[in-house]
């Protein structure tokens, strides 16, 4: 009652404060405008400018329009190795979304059942790896799978299939699966987090009522939860897409940055990395390595595109 | 009353602050002040120790009043974090040199400056300047270091074991390598190909040299004279092939480090090495081991070796102490310095005209080679690694399948030959 009077008392000075420019939106969103444009968006669009560039020896820059990318789309020494490199990264993609979105949703599952013992132990010990640098990660496995020295083939022989091991990570049909695998390993605990908190998500009534309507544990997984957990699901797929076409340092860590044998686990990282920064006696070029890197860009950007236009939009939201 | 009090922290904050402002001038002042500090920018994190605690004491007996700060990036990284420290204007006053274009581009890109004036370079050849020089020759921009030769390092208890004498031609070699295998208990050669650079630089540069001549072969291949489809250069592929039966298990993902375990742990017989390595087998071996110069193709050929000029160190052009910077230098040219590195790093043998001592048996071989077989540096870094695809990769690439099986040598020249032909004139013919 008070504040009715109050307000009606002062309406005059209410008024005014409306018509004013929200000067709070512009404070709340001025930090993270600010940062973003300091380090994100002013770095992208000069990484933009200087593809369009080149130098000469002396490191003068000239501008020279759109020749960097025609020379990375049409000369066959630089666009053999591009599309090497992009095919590499579409296999590395395929096989994190198979393999670690697939486990991750099994573990996701494993963790959820009402029953399940020690839950958070498991949890956390497949989260693990994650926190742990890549460096170390390749390191472990690079030990773990070495021909000489490796616990790998020792254990295989222990169980008389020694025959079956093979230097993995040196064999040019190997390498890239064997690499991905290990990426696979260290980050499966992301997928497995997203998908379980999604998961606790689902009211236990809906699941109940699944149950007393006659439904199976399989058709309680394919008609109730997948489709509640779906938009949880395009969130990992997307994460995973945009992980796994930045991804450089495993495959730096482990292959170094020829990504050998034979180039057949360069991806766009590496190959980026490459042009930007030379290697041995290859001089690094700046401005072709922007261009690398806008390309990176824009098959990172037509893919999310693609998601949110095709994917996204048609995912329906439930709330409970 | 809080009032008073939050007044009194906040007037002592201030002059806290204030007080603590003044130390900071004062300090980055003596900082200026005693700016006699050279850092230098090196690969050789593997010597830092001996830079510390033998080189940088050594000439500070001579300049007390130039402090010298050794800073090492690990090799695989070195000329990217130095591109990019050079780029921000935060690279240290000397910068150990690449040999060859990489070096050449940062003068080129006015990184490096002159040496020409700085005292001491005539302590070195033209072909020791050679590979820090502009392509007129006219301009040193590096002082020479050291060169490394290329080898072969053999386990002399397994040979004497297997009754084995050192082999001096391709098929002593391999009657050699035979009997080792025939015995059953060693790896007969250890090397893999997981690094790429192994097959190509203790590969193909190591025994390559007896194939095309040394430096005959080299200046014809950048005359384009020579192509790498020319017999000679097919054939060193062709005995690269011949050595994956004798490599260990799972070569094809041995790295580097492995290989050097492989060998220190008495395990393998045969290393193809770089001089450098003996300095690390001297500390970790314990067994003798001796070294024999890469095999000549027929008895009573003429041998050369692979004596690769690899080390030098120039001037930030940049420098705020270019004079302390070439204090150092001279230094670096001196007899006292190359005595101190060639003893201290074994391995890495001086350039300069001086006679040095090497007391390292093992590495005085190496260098003793020098007498006996002509010198020559790998081919691939003068010029022919200038463009795309780059030539210095390109071996590496194709080295590495050939020891793994997986290209013919045939097949490896022609890529290589068909790599450089596409954009180094004298080859487009």
């Amino acid at each position: 009652m008070t504040d009715l009077t109050a307000s009606s008392v002062q309406p005059t000075d209410v008024v005014p404060a409306r018509s004013r420019f929200p000067v709070h939106i512009a404070v709340f969103l001025a930090p993270a405008l600010a940062i973003y444009t300091l380090f994100s968006i002013y770095p992208l669009i000069d990484t933009i400018r200087l593809s369009l560039y080149a130098g000469d020896e002396t490191g003068l820059r000239s501008f020279v329009g759109l020749r960097n990318f025609q020379t990375l789309l049409t000369d066959p020494n630089w666009s053999s190795q591009f599309w090497n490199a992009f095919r590499n990264n579409l296999i590395f993609f395929a096989i994190h979304m198979v393999v670690q979105n697939g486990i991750g949703l099994g573990l996701a599952m494993l963790l959820s059942l009402p029953r399940l013992i020690g839950g958070s132990v498991y949890r956390t010990l497949i989260f693990l790896p994650t926190m742990l640098s890549v460096v170390i990660i390749g390191f472990i496995w690079q030990l773990m799978l070495n021909p000489l020295w490796g616990i790998a083939p020792s254990l295989l022989k222990a169980v008389g299939l020694g025959s079956l091991f093979g230097p993995w990570l040196g064999q040019e049909s190997t390498a890239l699966l064997t690499v991905s695998l290990i990426s696979v390993w260290q980050f499966v605990g992301i997928p497995m987090m997203l998908i379980y908190a999604a998961l606790l998500n689902i009211p236990d009534d809906l699941l109940d009522a699944a149950t007393v309507d006659g439904a199976g544990p399989f058709s309680v997984f394919w008609f109730v939860r997948l489709p509640l957990i779906l938009p949880t699901l395009g969130v990992v797929s997307i994460l995973t897409f945009v992980a796994n076409f930045n991804a450089f340092d495993l495959i730096y860590a482990i292959k170094g940055a020829l990504a050998g044998p034979n180039f057949s686990t360069d991806i766009l990282g590496t190959f980026f990395y490459r042009t930007f920064f030379g290697f041995q006696l290859q001089v690094g070029s700046p401005t072709m390595g922007a261009a690398v890197a806008t390309a990176m860009l824009v098959i990172i950007l037509v893919g999310v595109l693609i998601y949110l236009f095709g994917v996204q939009r048609r995912l329906q939201r439930h709330s409970f | 009353m809080t009032k008073l009090h939050s007044k009194a922290v906040l007037r002592r904050a201030g002059q806290l602050l204030a007080s603590a402002s003044v130390a900071a001038a004062a300090l980055a002042f003596a900082n200026a002040a005693s700016a006699q500090t050279l850092t230098i920018e090196s690969w050789r994190n593997d010597d830092a120790d001996v830079w510390n605690t033998k080189i940088i004491p050594a000439f500070n007996k001579k300049h007390p009043d130039i402090k010298v700060q050794f800073k090492a990036d690990p090799p695989t990284e070195y000329n990217a974090a130095l591109n990019a420290r050079l780029a921000g204007g935060t690279a240290g006053d000397l910068i150990t040199c690449r040999p060859f274009d990489a070096s050449l581009d940062l003068f080129k890109k006015g990184s490096l400056t002159s040496v020409n004036d700085v005292k001491g370079i005539e302590n070195f050849s033209d072909v020791a300047k050679s590979a820090w020089s502009t392509d007129d020759g006219k301009t040193t921009f590096c002082m020479p270091m050291a060169s490394v030769i290329h080898g072969f390092v053999y386990n002399k208890e397994i040979f004497d074991e297997l009754k084995l004498t050192p082999p001096k031609t391709v098929a002593e070699f391999h009657a050699v390598l035979d009997k080792i295998k025939a015995d059953g208990k060693y790896t007969p050669i250890a090397m893999g190909t997981a690094d790429q650079w192994e097959a190509a630089t203790m590969g193909f540069q190591n025994i390559g040299v007896n194939y095309w001549k040394g430096e005959e072969g080299r200046k014809a291949l950048i005359e384009g004279k020579q192509k790498f489809t020319d017999p000679a250069y097919v054939d060193v592929f062709k005995e690269l092939a011949s050595w994956a039966p004798y490599m260990g298990d799972g070569y094809k993902s041995q790295k580097y480090p492995d290989t050097q375990n492989l060998f220190t742990l008495g395990r393998a017989a045969i290393y193809p090495a770089g001089s450098w390595d003996v300095p690390i087998f001297r500390k970790q071996a314990d067994f003798e081991f001796d070294a024999f110069a890469p095999p000549v193709v027929k008895d009573g050929d003429k041998c050369y070796i692979s004596d690769h000029t690899d080390i030098a160190i120039g001037i930030n052009a940049k420098s705020k102490n270019v004079e302390a910077a070439k204090t150092f230098l001279s230094w670096v040219a001196s007899p006292e310095f190359a005595d101190i590195y060639a003893n201290e790093l074994p391995g890495f043998f001086p350039l300069s005209k001086a006679k040095v001592d090497v007391k390292d048996p093992v590495a005085a071989k190496f260098v003793g080679w020098r007498g006996t077989c002509e010198s020559s540096i790998r081919n691939s870094y003068q010029i022919l690694s200038r463009g795309t695809p780059n030539l210095e990769n390109e071996l590496w690439n194709v080295s590495a399948q050939v020891l793994n099986g997986s290209m013919k040598p045939e097949e490896a020249a022609k890529k290589a030959e068909d790599g450089l032909a596409s954009w180094y004139e004298p080859h487009k013919k």
